[in-house]
């Protein structure tokens, strides 16, 4: 509580630090270079010599003071007798801990009670200890910026130079998570490489994690038949939905469509790519599962189940119409006019030069766009949650039920989990692969739409 | 048919209005343009002589908005009659434009695409026949005989627009426009096109663009001036130059403007 107030008073006096400096700065102000800097940045300079070392002081003494606070507790003749098990001691803690900052809050443990008064006592005396600290690093530094306030001080530098620190802290803060996401997939895969081995793992083809028989657990994880499935429905059956329509699409709207249909028809087509993934789910999983069960039925396949790679499929591809319909239209548009205007003035007709000059040049571009859309579908995992089936089948039968990667992660993952099960790790090591096969897909589609732009700049 | 009708001219133009949208681009052109000669529109940037050089193909039509009156008649036949096709016409009266532009296939598919199209040739032979007459009348084959299967894009940019003239040769047609066909072109592969549409006009009613009056004045034997979308002056080459009769091509010819 204080040290929030702490906070707020810091930021205040940067605000009267940045005018003071501004003002004293202007008073040596004497006309056009007479200063290095102008009085702004000497506001700026002495605002940051404020509030940068204050806020260092008060994270620091935010990592430091539960530590103090609970060393002065477990000193104070209120914490005798306390259970020395790790575990009890740690809730009793926590519960004092609450009721000190919520003293409507009831005790469970009638140890935290006692305990209370002491946490109390002891937070506010380190909080008031950092409040005092804080506000005097806050004082120092304002007075060292503002004895450098003079007309040769180059203000301007520093701060240009700090705005340029934070710029790439952010940038670097983006890149470091990813590290840490692909860090610890490498390390949680290793672990389940540890008991399954990886060739079983990528080659084997009978898929059945949660069975603990047998001694040989490497035949338990063969992951094939998941591997068929993503592929199956994320880049055979959604693709030949998404091709061919997105790229007709396409095609309409660059070369046929007027101006005014075009102004209609692409939002619309855009709000396809804004429908919630879950929404396309439980469509798949009510209305198009259901038909395409009856319509197996009807060309007689036996008890054919609801969910099918093809509903999932289907309604995937629908999905990546847009995705790949936007990748094509701007493949098209970026094949020079010239192409086109050299075809039709030499009587080809306008379905000729889309289909003989304008696709083959726009090639790359829309096969990088297909790759970047293969590589979303499967990564999917809604629409194949609801529609496609957990069961692990390496079958060709669009009909069937059939599983897919991201389906398993979210079966090993929800629920229970132990994490020494390789079971539960196993997802690890399912979303190590895509992340590397999604990874490869993206960057190829990336070298290539790059290649294919340079072609004609 | 109009008295107009009755002309010896290849393409006859009566009072041809070009709009794009609202706006007026060429205000009641008439021009006659002969068989066996080089007819040059000269005149300032935006003056309408790109524009006027499009409606005689029809490339306007692909321009959305665009939108001409009056009549352009190719062999005393209205090329905006409703029963004239576009396409068919656009493979009589071919085009070349201002920036070279092979389509990206080998030099070999860049001469083979239009006559494949209208199914000029029956066999492989005829069409390497159809290939290398067009190369040679565009002076290209020397220099490419041997490597018909790069790409046409790998050529020099002069050897590009002579492939793009040698694509438009290929399908025969009766008409060449040229849309500033060397205003990407160094001065020795601007000669060298120069040559050979002086060639060409043996066998071609040729209408070029061109912002240089020097070319103009080389390559054309009837020079028509516009400004401001009006044809001023239309009249042999050599009487343009050395003897305009209006005051504003005079004045452009000075260089006073444009």
């Amino acid at each position: 509580m204080i040290l929030t107030g702490v906070l707020l008073a810091v930021f205040g006096l940067g605000l009267v630090g940045w005018f003071a400096a501004r003002g004293r700065a202007r008073l040596l102000y004497k006309g056009r270079g007479s200063m290095h800097s102008m009085p702004g940045y000497h506001g700026w300079h002495l605002a940051l010599w404020i509030v940068v070392p204050a806020l260092v002081a008060w994270l620091v003494w935010q990592a430091v003071m539960p530590g103090l606070v609970e060393g002065t507790v477990f000193a104070s003749p209120a914490a005798q007798g306390l259970p020395t098990d790790p575990f009890q001691l740690g809730a009793i803690v926590a519960e004092a801990h609450t009721i000190a900052a919520d003293p409507s809050a009831v005790a469970f443990n009638p140890e935290a009670q006692r305990l209370v008064e002491p946490f109390r006592q002891a937070q506010v005396k380190f909080g008031l200890m950092g409040a005092v600290i804080v506000l005097i690093v806050a004082f120092a530094g304002g007075a060292f910026g503002f004895t450098r306030i003079r007309p040769d001080f180059r203000a301007r530098t520093y701060v240009e130079r700090l705005v340029l620190g934070v710029l790439l802290a952010a940038s670097l803060l983006a890149i470091l998570t990813t590290f840490g996401i692909v860090a610890s997939l490498v390390f949680e895969a290793g672990m389940f490489f540890k008991d399954v081995s990886p060739i079983a793992f990528l080659t084997g083809t009978h898929w059945s994690p949660a069975s603990t028989m047998g001694d040989n657990i490497d035949n338990n994880f063969g992951a094939v038949p998941l591997f068929w499935g993503t592929i199956y429905i994320g880049a055979i059956i959604a693709m030949i939905v998404a091709i061919p329509l997105g790229l007709m699409s396409a095609i309409y709207l660059t070369q046929y469509a007027t101006r005014d249909v075009r102004k209609w028809v692409k939002p619309m087509l855009e709000i396809l790519a804004g429908i919630p993934t879950v929404v396309y789910g439980y469509f798949a999983a009510l209305t198009v599962a259901p038909f395409i069960r009856d319509f197996a039925a009807s060309i007689g396949m036996v008890n054919p189940s609801t969910e099918s790679a093809l509903a999932a499929g289907l309604v995937m591809g629908v999905m990546i119409i847009p995705f790949v319909s936007s990748m094509a239209d701007d493949a098209l548009a970026a094949v020079p006019r010239a192409m086109s205007d050299g075809s039709l003035a030499l009587g080809a007709t306008r379905s000729e030069t889309i289909k003989k000059v304008l696709l083959p040049a726009a090639l790359p571009g829309i096969v990088a766009g297909v790759m970047l859309a293969i590589s979303r579908a499967i990564g999917e995992t809604m629409i194949v949650v609801m529609a496609a089936g957990a069961a692990a089948n390496l079958s060709a039968n669009p009909f069937a039920s059939m599983t897919t990667v991201t389906y398993q992660i979210v079966q090993m993952l929800t629920g229970d989990q132990e994490f020494n099960s390789p079971k539960t790790l196993s997802a690890f090591a399912l979303g190590l692969v895509l992340f590397i096969v999604t990874l490869i897909l993206n960057i190829v589609a990336l070298r290539v739409v790059k290649r294919f732009r340079e072609a004609y700049e | 048919m109009t008295e107009a009708n009755i002309t010896s001219a290849k393409i006859a133009a009566r009072n041809v209005d070009v709009f794009y949208g609202q706006k007026k681009a060429i205000n009641d052109v008439s021009i006659d343009i002969d068989n066996g000669i080089v007819t040059a529109f000269i005149g300032p940037s935006g003056c309408g002589k790109s524009t006027f050089l499009r409606t005689l193909n029809r490339m306007n039509d692909t321009i959305a908005g665009a939108r001409v009156d009056g009549q352009i008649l190719l062999d005393g036949e209205d090329i905006y009659a409703p029963s004239m096709d576009s396409v068919a016409l656009r493979a009589r009266v071919g085009m070349v434009f201002q920036k070279p532009n092979p389509f990206p296939k080998s030099i070999y598919e860049n001469i083979a695409y239009g006559p494949r199209i209208h199914g000029l040739a029956s066999a492989k032979s005829d069409m390497d026949r159809i290939v290398e007459n067009a190369l040679t009348k565009a002076g290209l084959w020397e220099e490419v005989k041997d490597r018909l299967n790069d790409a046409g894009t790998a050529l020099s940019g002069g050897q590009q627009q002579r492939l793009c003239i040698a694509r438009a040769i290929a399908v025969s047609p009766e008409v060449i426009l040229m849309d500033e066909p060397c205003s990407a072109l160094d001065p020795i592969a601007t000669a060298r096109i120069e040559e050979l549409i002086d060639e060409l006009k043996e066998s071609f009613a040729i209408v070029i663009v061109t912002h240089s009056m020097q070319q103009a004045a080389r390559v054309s034997q009837r020079t028509a001036f516009f400004h401001l979308g009006s044809m001023v002056e239309y009249g042999e080459t050599d009487q343009i130059f050395t003897n305009p009769r209006e005051t504003r091509t005079k004045d452009y010819i000075t260089g006073r403007y444009g």
